[in-house]
C-alpha cells in the first residue's frame, strides 16, 4: 500500500520538471507565432527574406548529409571490417565535432579558410570565397554533423557479425556485390537512424555558421540565423515563424527516430 | 589484387575526408593557438573577462551535470518502472531536445520565462537563466544512458531483498543504483561536455554581460568578431582540454563502476 503514493509522487516530480523545461518553452512556439493571428505568419512564409534564408539551410543539409552518410558507411566499414591501421586515432577525430563548441568549429574553419587563413588566401586571389560566403557555411554544415552516421553504424556493424559475409565470400561473390546484397541492407536501419540525426543537426546549426557566415542579412542568413536576427530587430512574430518551421521539423525528426527504434526491435537487433 | 586496390581507395578517401573537414582544421587552431608563446597564451586565457567567462562556464556546466544526474535518472526510473497514461509519448519527448535548434530553445526559454513571461518569472540574463537553458538541450543524455540499464536490472534480487525486511531507499542504494551508476556517469559526462561549449541554447537567454552572464562560447565569439583570432583560439583550445579530459575523467569513472557492478 505504501507503494502507491511513492509511485505517483515520483511521476509527478518527474512530469512537472519535463512540462517546466520541456513542453511549455515548445508549445509556447506555437503560440507566440499565432499571437498576432495568421496575417504574420503567411506574411513571413512568403517573405523574400525568410525563402531565402530556409533555402540557404536546404543547400548546406542537401550537400552535408549524403556526403557525410558516404563517409560514415565507409568510415564505419574500415574501422570495423579492416581493422584499419590508426582506427583508434582517426575514430578520436570522427568524434570530435560532439566535444567541440560550435563556436571553435567555426573558428577553426576560418583559421584554414579565411583570407588569412592557411589555404583561404590562395582561394581568394583566385577569385573564390569560402568564409563569409556559401562554401564555408557548407564546411561548417559538414563538420558539426559528420559523426552521427559513423556512430550509428559502428555498433550495428559489430553486432551483425561477418558469417554472412564469409558464406557470400566462399561462393564466390564479389566485394560490392556483398556489400549491396548483404551488408548494407543488414545495417539499413543504423544508416536511417544516423541520416536522421546528421539531417536534424544540420538543418539546426547555428554557432559554427553565425561564425563562417558573417550573418549579412538576405545573403548568408540561414534559417537559425534569420530567427536570431529577426529576434533581436524586435521581429517577433517573424522569428517565432521561422522557430515553428524548425520545431516542427524537430518533431518530424523525433518521430521518425522513434518509428525506426521499433522497427529495429522488431527486426531482432536492438541497439 | 583488386580488393586491396579497392580497399586503399576507400581508405584513401575516407581518411582524406576527415583530414580536410576535421583534422587540417584542428591543427589550424592548435597551431593558432600554440605558436604565440606560452606567455601571449597565459595573458589570453587570464584576461580578467575571460578568466571570468571560464569559472563560469565551468561552475554552471557542473550544476547542469548534478542536476541531470539527479533529474535524468528520476524520469529514466519513471519510465521503466512505472505505467501510466501517456507514458509511450512522454518517452518520445525526451529526444526532442536533440532535435530541436538550440537557437529555438534559447529564445522560446527567453520568451516565457523572461522579462516578458506570460507565468511573471524572469530568469532572462541571469545566471539561472542559463542553467535552465542548458538543462534543456542535455536533457537526454542521462535519461537514455540509465533506461538501458533499468531495463537489465535484476527483479529478483530486489524482490529477495524488499522480502528479508530491507526498505526501498536501502534496496535503491545497495542493489538498484550500482547496477545505473555506469550510465548516471557517462550520462553525466556527456550533458556536461555539451554544457562546457554550448552556445546557441544560451546567447539569447543570457544576455551576455561581462563577469556576470557572458559564457566562454560567447566569449570567442566576441574575440573572432573584435578580430583576435590568437586569443579566441588560446580560449577555444583551453575548453577543448577541458572538454576531452572531463569526458576520459567520466570514462574512467563509468568503467570502474561498471566492472565494480560486475
Amino acid at each position: 500500500m505504501r507503494a502507491k503514493p511513492v509511485k505517483w509522487g515520483l511521476i509527478a516530480v518527474a512530469l512537472a520538471y519535463l512540462l517546466a523545461i520541456l513542453v511549455i518553452p515548445v508549445g509556447a512556439v506555437v503560440w507566440r507565432a499565432f499571437q498576432a493571428g495568421l496575417d504574420p505568419v503567411t506574411e513571413t512564409l512568403t517573405s523574400d527574406l525568410f525563402l531565402h534564408a530556409m533555402w540557404l539551410t536546404l543547400v548546406c543539409t542537401l550537400i552535408a548529409v549524403p556526403l557525410n552518410t558516404i563517409f560514415g558507411v565507409m568510415f564505419a566499414m574500415l574501422v570495423v571490417r579492416r581493422r584499419m591501421r590508426g582506427r583508434n586515432f582517426f575514430s578520436l577525430f570522427a568524434d570530435l565535432p560532439l566535444a567541440l563548441s560550435p563556436v571553435v568549429i567555426g573558428l577553426s574553419l576560418v583559421l584554414v579558410w579565411g583570407i588569412h587563413g592557411w589555404f583561404g588566401g590562395w582561394f581568394f586571389e583566385h577569385g573564390i570565397r569560402i568564409i563569409f560566403s556559401l562554401p564555408g557555411m557548407v564546411l561548417a554544415t559538414i563538420f558539426v554533423s559528420l559523426p552521427f552516421v559513423v556512430r550509428e553504424v559502428v555498433p550495428v556493424l559489430r553486432a551483425v557479425g561477418t558469417e554472412q559475409e564469409e558464406a557470400a565470400e566462399v561462393l564466390g561473390a564479389s566485394p560490392s556485390r556483398i556489400f549491396w546484397r548483404i551488408t548494407l541492407p543488414s545495417i539499413k536501419w543504423g544508416v536511417a537512424y544516423g541520416v536522421i540525426l546528421t539531417t536534424a543537426r544540420a538543418l539546426g546549426e547555428y554557432g559554427a555558421v553565425a561564425v563562417v557566415s558573417g550573418r549579412m542579412t538576405g545573403q548568408t542568413e540561414t534559417a537559425t540565423i534569420f530567427v536570431d536576427s529577426q529576434w533581436t530587430q524586435f521581429n517577433e512574430e517573424a522569428a517565432f515563424t521561422a522557430a515553428l518551421v524548425l520545431a516542427v521539423i524537430a518533431v518530424i525528426v523525433v518521430v521518425a527516430v522513434n518509428l525506426i527504434v521499433r522497427k529495429e526491435d522488431i527486426d531482432g537487433h536492438h541497439r | 589484387m583488386r580488393r586491396r586496390g579497392q580497399g586503399a581507395l576507400s581508405l584513401g578517401l575516407a581518411v582524406g575526408y576527415l583530414g580536410l573537414i576535421v583534422m587540417i582544421p584542428m591543427a589550424a587552431l592548435a597551431w593558432a593557438g600554440l605558436s604565440q608563446g606560452a606567455a601571449s597564451f597565459w595573458a589570453a586565457i587570464t584576461e580578467p573577462e575571460t578568466l571570468a567567462a571560464l569559472q563560469l562556464t565551468l561552475a554552471i556546466s557542473a550544476i547542469v551535470a548534478i542536476v541531470n544526474a539527479v533529474m535524468g535518472t528520476l524520469i529514466a526510473w519513471v519510465l521503466v518502472r512505472y505505467r501510466f497514461p501517456g507514458r509511450g509519448i512522454v518517452d518520445g519527448l525526451i529526444d526532442l531536445p536533440f532535435a530541436l535548434p538550440t537557437i529555438v530553445a534559447g529564445l522560446t526559454l527567453l520568451a516565457i520565462y523572461g522579462p516578458n513571461s506570460p507565468f511573471g518569472v524572469n530568469i532572462g540574463f541571469t545566471r539561472v537563466g542559463i542553467a535552465v537553458a542548458l538543462l534543456l538541450v542535455t536533457l537526454p543524455f542521462v535519461v537514455r544512458a540509465v533506461q538501458p540499464l533499468l531495463r537489465e536490472a535484476d527483479l529478483e534480487a530486489e524482490q529477495a531483498a524488499a522480502s528479508l525486511g530491507a526498505g526501498p531507499l536501502y534496496v535503491f542504494r545497495r542493489i538498484i543504483f550500482p547496477g545505473i551508476r555506469p550510465g548516471i556517469l557517462s550520462g553525466s559526462g556527456l550533458a556536461f561536455a555539451r554544457a562546457i561549449g554550448e552556445f546557441g541554447a544560451v546567447v539569447l537567454i543570457a544576455g551576455n554581460l561581462p563577469f556576470q552572464t557572458k559564457m566562454s562560447s560567447v566569449d570567442i565569439f566576441g574575440l573572432i568578431e573584435q578580430d583576435k583570432p590568437d586569443a579566441a583560439a588560446a580560449v577555444s583550445l583551453t575548453l577543448l582540454v577541458i572538454s576531452l579530459a572531463s569526458l576520459a575523467l567520466f570514462d574512467f569513472l563509468e568503467r570502474r563502476s561498471a566492472r565494480e557492478a560486475g
